[in-house]
């Protein structure tokens, strides 16, 4: 085995990929969309969020087309609003939000606990449903003309000052919202009362704790944002007032309700990237990971403190500064726990054997780009440093940092580290590496600059802006294009993978966790007999025990 | 995993027409104290009666005294969130009127 | 392959037809639904969350609108649907023992009761609502404030609280409880309706003795989600009606 992969695939001239598995088990567009089997419905999420991020994607070449030059010459500045509306709330709810959970979570969450399906299979195909019909419902808008409030719908704007589509793109975020709810709600039953006997809390891989720990915001945040739509929907349509200072509501009431919710979202978002890199950490540096009960923790910790931080999206908005300080100080409690992984992180690489096939190159991405994005975050969680950069593009290039150098990366590793398992086939890895290497150049090169951009003044969300901010603008611009290349890349080499990649076997990556030891593709129900679990996570003497038996059985 | 469900423990019909009889004469109560001037009392003792009703709705109605410590954490989880959101909120409404400092 | 983790032999070849096969044991079935409608509840809480939000905050800013606008409440028709509410829980609650108990007669008797509580609830509710909308009390659609401004406008009201008249500014603000007063009692209706639907999808199966053979998780459960409506209307009973009635 050469020192430089980990990589160990069967003799490929007599491999074949398993003639009975949950791609072939039942054939017919209706065992598709009537199925409760959590992995056929976690290829059919894998297949729409794909969708919605092109969509997304296509949106934000157009505000990097726009801000090339300082005039607003491509789009009218109201057209420039609804694009980048569009962009975040399809990017946000309909990407980021059920990426890793609805796709990898989906799928790998019963294989990890040892159980035969997610607690509730009606309940998740009802989920996939849910945002389905939200994604109408956003095109919807999109082709009725858009709506240009920003994904944030703040108030008074969003429901007194203008006349486009707030009221159906409202809708069609509650329909989300309850998608993920419902998917948040499974994986807590699921973790709770499925895990196969000897798999206590303790021997979990971390990809559980994370996805446990969202799941928490998911149940606990979202319908708080689901009653806030109500609201602004019932506000526009009926005029109750509940948010107009004129017949004596609050809009500031609006901002408390939706970033209660939108604040947890974010780590929503990032919780479950940061389980993928748990396990591609451990996987590609052959050790455990470090300090297991710390990260395990630290996720839960950040669950809960994720819930009072909020009204930091608010410090410039008219809150008491009473009210400024308690906030500011949680947000920086917050970010311990998130330091405290990246840190654990380290601690496994250190004297680890690292190898650096494409789910490791991601990875390490990840951990670079999250710290500088979670860094930035602290600055602007100090109220001081936040009243000058906020509404800058300081915050975009800071959640852009922990979004797509953060989240979108990890998601890669993910898809990357488990393709093999989903497909049965290898994706080709020079290319991929390469893939990786362009992204991650493309992305610093257009979102760095708007780190500059922000200090130097410039605001977020509009169309013209000074001409002295034209260079950093056109350099972002063009790392857009090589992002733009970077993630095409994956889509085409992946789907030719389908067809003609390498065959994987059950444990390409010689990882511990109960996945690796079934087939590619895994049967649909998973485990021929509900396994015992009787060894600790991570544990790489115990796997190179079973090759031992494995070989020595052979001959 | 073998914790008490409620399936274990048969609440008795006897435990419920007591509950439903308790409940009725809370409800009678908090209207008639509504009916006596109390100043912002008023308030307290109807939230009061309220969370006490609610409470035993919760215990025996709906068996959360004979569930699960799970169930019984989930419970509490939510009513803490809950106060969460309330009580954080209020902390801006309630300070605003303090002035700048 | 298969010998790499240890393999439990499990008897699941004789199981119950309602036991799903995901589940290796009825418990496990029970337990984890049971635990999955707690949860759905806790969403359901941070749903009206929001709206009890709303309402602290503005009962604290307009709390002589908010007095006047309760006293438009009938105490009767609130009284009486808080005893219908809590009586069709108690008969839910002795649906589920039926159902535990195997009393497959009593189980459908109660939750009929249930059923036409419900119904009871919601016909009071549109008695109520109808008021609201003669009285143009509608916030958004069909309001005046005229009732406030001059409370001699409507006799009824009068002469019982005998409420000063409030000023223009003041009584506009009753709009906002009106608005929560349809938001919350709304919602809680409509949550109502759901479960009065189910109800009845549950009469017609109880009646074939699908809950009456040990499979009792479906009573036990919807059993947990009405009796949640049930708390909600507990807390909006004296949050609407109750603010103050002393005169």
């Amino acid at each position: 085995m050469s020192a430089t992969t980990i990589v160990s695939l069967p003799d490929q001239s007599t491999a074949r990929i398993p003639k009975v598995n949950f791609l072939t088990k039942e054939n017919g567009l209706l065992s598709w969309l009537l199925t409760g089997d959590h992995k056929r419905i976690a290829t059919l999420y894998l297949i729409s969020i794909t969708f919605f991020f092109f969509i997304g994607g296509a949106l934000a070449g157009l505000i990097r087309l726009e801000l090339l030059t300082p005039q607003s010459d491509l789009m009218a500045a109201d057209t420039y609003n609804k694009v980048f509306t569009m962009h975040g709330v399809i990017m946000v709810f309909f990407f980021l939000v059920p990426s890793v959970p609805a796709t990898i979570g989906n799928f790998l969450i019963p294989l990890m606990v040892g159980a035969k399906d997610l607690a509730l299979p009606k309940i998740n195909l009802l989920s996939w449903y849910l945002y389905v019909i939200a994604g109408i419902m956003a095109i919807y808008t999109m082709v009725a003309g858009g709506v240009d409030t920003g994904w944030t719908f703040t108030t008074p704007l969003s429901t007194h000052y203008l006349n486009t589509n707030v009221v159906s793109t409202g809708l069609a975020i509650f329909v989300a919202g309850f998608s993920s709810i419902f998917t948040g709600l499974n994986f807590i039953v699921t973790i709770h009362k499925m895990r196969c006997p000897g798999m206590t809390w303790f021997r979990l891989p971390l990809f559980v704790w994370s996805n446990y720990a969202a799941s928490i915001l998911m149940v606990l945040g979202t319908p708080v944002l689901a009653i806030t739509l109500v609201l602004v929907v019932l506000e526009r349509t009926v005029h109750i007032g509940v948010f107009d200072p004129a017949l004596g509501g609050d809009p500031l009431l609006f901002q408390h309700l939706f970033w209660f919710y939108s604040h947890p979202a974010v780590y929503i978002m990032i919780l479950p990237g940061m389980g993928v890199i748990s396990e591609v950490v451990s996987t590609f540096s052959r050790k455990r990971v470090f300090g297991y009960t710390a990260v395990a923790f630290s996720s839960v910790a950040i669950a809960v403190f994720g819930f009072f931080v909020w009204a930091h999206h608010m410090f410039i908005m008219g809150i008491s500064n009473y009210a400024a300080l308690v906030f500011s100080l949680l947000t920086m409690l917050v970010a311990v726990p998130s330091a405290i992984k990246i840190f654990n992180w380290a601690f496994t690489l250190y004297k680890g054997s690292i190898t650096f096939e494409t789910p490791m190159l991601y990875a390490f991405g990840f951990m670079g780009l999250f710290t500088i994005g979670g860094m930035t975050g602290v600055f602007l969680g100090a109220t001081g440093t936040d009243i000058h950069l906020t509404e800058t593009y300081f915050i975009v290039a800071h959640f852009h940092f922990v979004m797509v150098g953060g989240m979108l990366m990890a998601f890669l590793s993910g898809i990357h580290f488990w393709w093999p398992k989903w497909t049965g086939r290898m994706y080709p890895e020079k290319i991929s590496q390469l893939a990786a290497v362009v992204t991650f150049i493309g992305f610093n090169l257009t979102f760095f600059p708007q780190f500059i951009l922000g200090t130097l003044g410039m605001p977020r969300r509009y169309a013209a802006y000074p001409p002295e901010f034209q260079v950093l603008n056109v350099f972002s611009s063009a790392g857009a294009s090589v992002l733009g290349v970077g993630y095409l890349l994956p889509i085409l080499y992946l789907t030719w993978s389908l067809k003609y990649g390498a065959i994987a076997g059950d444990n390409p990556w010689q990882a511990t966790g109960l996945e690796w030891q079934i087939q590619s593709p895994p049967l649909t129900e998973n485990f021929p007999e509900i396994p015992i679990m009787d060894h600790e996570a991570y544990d790489y003497e115990w796997l190179e025990r079973q090759q031992q038996k494995e070989v020595a059985s052979v001959g | 995993m073998s914790e008490p469900t409620g399936q274990d423990h048969i609440v008795s019909p006897k435990t419920y027409a007591i509950v439903a009889v308790a409940l009725l004469v809370l409800t009678a109560t908090t209207a008639g104290v509504s009916y006596i001037e109390l100043g912002v009392f008023n308030a307290v003792v109807a939230l009061a009666i309220a969370v006490i009703k609610a409470m035993i709705v919760v215990l025996f109605f709906m068996h959360l005294k004979y569930s699960s410590k799970l169930t019984k954490l989930t419970a509490i989880s939510g009513i803490f969130i809950f106060l969460g959101l309330i009580s954080m909120t209020m902390a801006d409404y309630i300070s605003r009127a303090w002035g700048r400092w | 392959m298969s010998d790499s983790t240890a393999i439990a032999h499990d008897a699941h070849h004789e199981h119950p037809p309602y036991q799903r096969h995901h589940f290796e044991t009825v418990s496990q079935q029970f337990d984890a639904t049971n635990f999955a409608m707690w949860l759905f509840l806790l969403t359901e809480v941070m749903f009206f969350g929001g709206l009890f939000t709303a309402y602290l905050i503005l009962r604290n800013w307009y709390y002589p609108a908010f007095v006047v606008g309760s006293h438009q409440l009938s105490i009767y028709w609130g009284t009486a649907n808080t005893a219908v509410l809590i009586t069709s829980s108690f008969t839910l609650a002795m649906g589920v023992w039926c159902a535990e108990t195997k009393r497959k007669s009593g189980l459908v008797l109660c939750l009929w009761l249930t059923f036409i509580l419900g119904l009871a609830f919601l016909g009071i509710k549109s008695i109520e609502y109808h008021e609201k909308w003669v009285k143009h009390h509608v916030p958004g659609i069909r309001f005046s404030v005229e009732n406030f401004t001059h409370p001699q406008t409507d006799p009824e009201v009068y002469n019982e609280y005998h409420d000063k008249p409030l000023s223009p500014d003041m009584a506009s603000k009753t709009e906002l409880y009106f608005f929560l007063y349809f938001a919350m009692t709304g919602m809680h209706a409509l949550h109502m309706i759901i479960g009065i639907a189910i109800l009845g999808y549950m009469i017609i199966r109880a009646k074939q003795g699908a809950y009456t053979t040990g499979h009792v998780t479906f009573v036990e459960n919807f059993g947990l989600y009405w009796h949640f409506v049930d708390i909600i209307w507990i807390f909006l009973y004296p949050l609407l009606y109750l603010i103050s009635r002393h005169t």
